[in-house]
């Protein structure tokens, strides 16, 4: 279990998170919703340890990460994976050096042993024969199916997901929900993501959650947050530009 | 008396905000290098990284080391000769020549152009994979970016600026032996021996230690702006303008630091 206490954090004085609780189940594929800016990304950084809160606690499975030495911390970030806005592949490496990263770093097995599991997590995001292109060579769906596959290398217990389907094209974007909830269904893993796109969401998700003015406002269902009766919610489900959200808020980290 | 306030109190914050900016800009650079120190004792040691920089900065900048102090040991043969021709000195310009290459032109040419060629390269890189949040990628597979990216510069820095040093200091005489014999008339066996009677592995020695010091700078602030840059490809930009700007300027001034400390206590 994932469980975010009273997040504090701020960059100078712009505040992008404060008071903010979120509990995530083992299993559940959650998804965070809210408008481009309003720190969602932020907040994905704080689960997997990338980012600090000022103040706060993030526990995965009852232990506080924010407490732990940067060696305790990347033990605990082995059973993560991410999903980066814009696949953050390396550049200088291959797609099998990229995919087998963690298992060339980590790992005693055989380059031959890693060449076939690299192709094992290229053939679940529907990919093959692209091992030794270098990210340049490929186009914006393939990069993030290959990030999608370098986060599910290690066997992960807990994948991240920030924006998946942003900068791709709609076909491309539901392949890629369909192979998130794929993955988050035969894998067992439990699944955060932060999106806008309500597409997307309902898609993928066990729960919703919307985060807006620095905190969690509504949190349900894909059913109960297509029905809710917070205005906030109804206003950014339905795109509109009439409602409680106005066009200063959600600019910024 | 209003104005003249206002006038005043912006001055004061200004200074107060630049020397603030300077104070972190440091502690930031000492907080690089006791993660680097403390990531370099830390296994694994990444053998073929620190090689492939190695061969980065040190074998691909043969060519460019070559060419400038060659021909700085030629101008600067050149240069004395017009004083020295003067006063029938002519076989001292050997002995010139290797002293003011080895204690001072070679290690700071050196610097110079390691500075502009690779300390440029790794803050662009390091820069463009921050703002492409590769770096945040590093951390979430459980590799240190200090470590990872930092660590193998550091080393190949700090082991082929020195050797860099010794061939630009090679080079360096063979320009002035160009001229010497070739120009001036100076034997062969005469050069050389007034090449070499002067030099003592001192001044050897202080070139190379000032090159070592020069290889720490470069690498830090190169890695310290690629990591701290922001704002996209302008970003990347300004930091790799600032990188190769305050590598020059503290190469400069570490040098005529470490040149004042040999002077009133090795010599």
């Amino acid at each position: 279990m994932i469980e975010l206490k009273n997040i504090y954090k701020s960059f100078g004085d712009h505040v992008v998170l404060e008071d903010l609780n979120l509990m995530i189940n083992t299993g559940e594929s959650m998804v965070i919703i809210g408008r481009s800016g309003i720190g969602k990304s932020v907040l994905l950084k704080h689960i997997i340890g990338v980012m600090r809160p000022d103040s706060g606690s993030v526990a995965i499975d009852g232990t506080d990460i924010t407490m732990l030495s940067i060696k305790d911390l990347d033990k605990v970030r082995m059973d993560f994976g991410m999903l980066f806005q814009g696949a953050a592949l390396f550049d200088s490496l291959s797609v099998l050096e990229n995919v087998g990263f963690q298992l060339f770093e980590y790992t005693d097995m055989s380059a031959e042993e890693i060449r076939q599991r690299v192709a094992e997590c290229l053939a679940k995001v529907g990919l093959k024969d692209i091992e030794h292109e270098k990210p340049a060579a490929l186009s914006g769906g393939m990069k993030k199916r290959v990030a999608l596959a370098r986060a599910i290398c290690m066997s992960p217990k807990v994948i991240l997901f920030d924006e998946p389907t942003t900068g791709v094209d709609p076909i491309t974007g539901d392949v890629i929900n369909r192979l998130i909830r794929h993955l988050h269904d035969t894998l067992s893993v439990t699944s955060i993501t932060v999106t806008h796109d309500m597409t997307s969401a309902y898609k993928i998700a066990d729960r919703i959650a919307m985060l807006h003015d620095r905190r969690i406002v509504d949190i349900g269902t894909p059913e109960e947050i297509r029905h809710s009766k917070n205005a906030i919610t109804r206003q950014f489900i339905s795109g509109s530009a009439r409602g409680p959200i106005t066009n200063e808020e959600g600019s910024g980290a | 008396m209003r104005p003249f306030r206002t006038f005043a109190e912006k001055i004061f914050s200004g200074v107060r905000g630049r020397v603030i900016g300077f104070f972190a800009y440091i502690g930031g650079l000492v907080t690089l290098f006791a993660q680097t120190v403390f990531w370099l004792f830390s296994p694994p040691l990444r053998k073929w990284q620190i090689l492939e920089q190695m061969n980065k900065i040190g074998v691909a900048s043969f060519p460019i080391v070559f060419l400038i102090t060659l021909f700085t040991g030629i101008v600067l043969a050149l240069q004395s000769a017009y004083q020295m021709q003067k006063v029938s000195a002519e076989m001292y310009i050997a002995s010139l020549v290797a002293l003011s290459i080895t204690r001072e032109l070679g290690p700071v040419l050196v610097a110079l152009i390691i500075a502009g060629r690779c300390g440029a390269a790794i803050t662009a890189e390091l820069g463009t994979m921050k703002v492409t949040e590769q770096i945040e990628a590093l951390e979430t597979l459980s590799v240190n970016p200090v470590q990872y990216l930092v660590v193998p510069r550091f080393l190949a820095m700090l082991i082929m600026v020195p050797l860099l040093t010794i061939y630009g200091d090679f080079c360096g005489i063979v320009g002035g032996y160009l001229i010497g014999v070739g120009k001036l008339h100076i034997t062969h066996g005469m050069y050389i021996k007034m090449t070499f009677d002067p030099l003592v592995i001192k001044d050897v020695m202080t070139g190379l230690i000032k090159s070592f010091f020069f290889a720490l700078i470069i690498c830090l602030i190169a890695s310290y702006e690629g990591m701290n840059s922001q704002g996209g490809a302008e970003g990347v930009g300004r930091a790799t303008t600032a990188s190769v700007v305050k590598s020059f300027m503290l190469v400069i001034i570490a040098d005529c630091f470490f040149t004042a400390l040999f002077y009133f206590t090795v010599e």
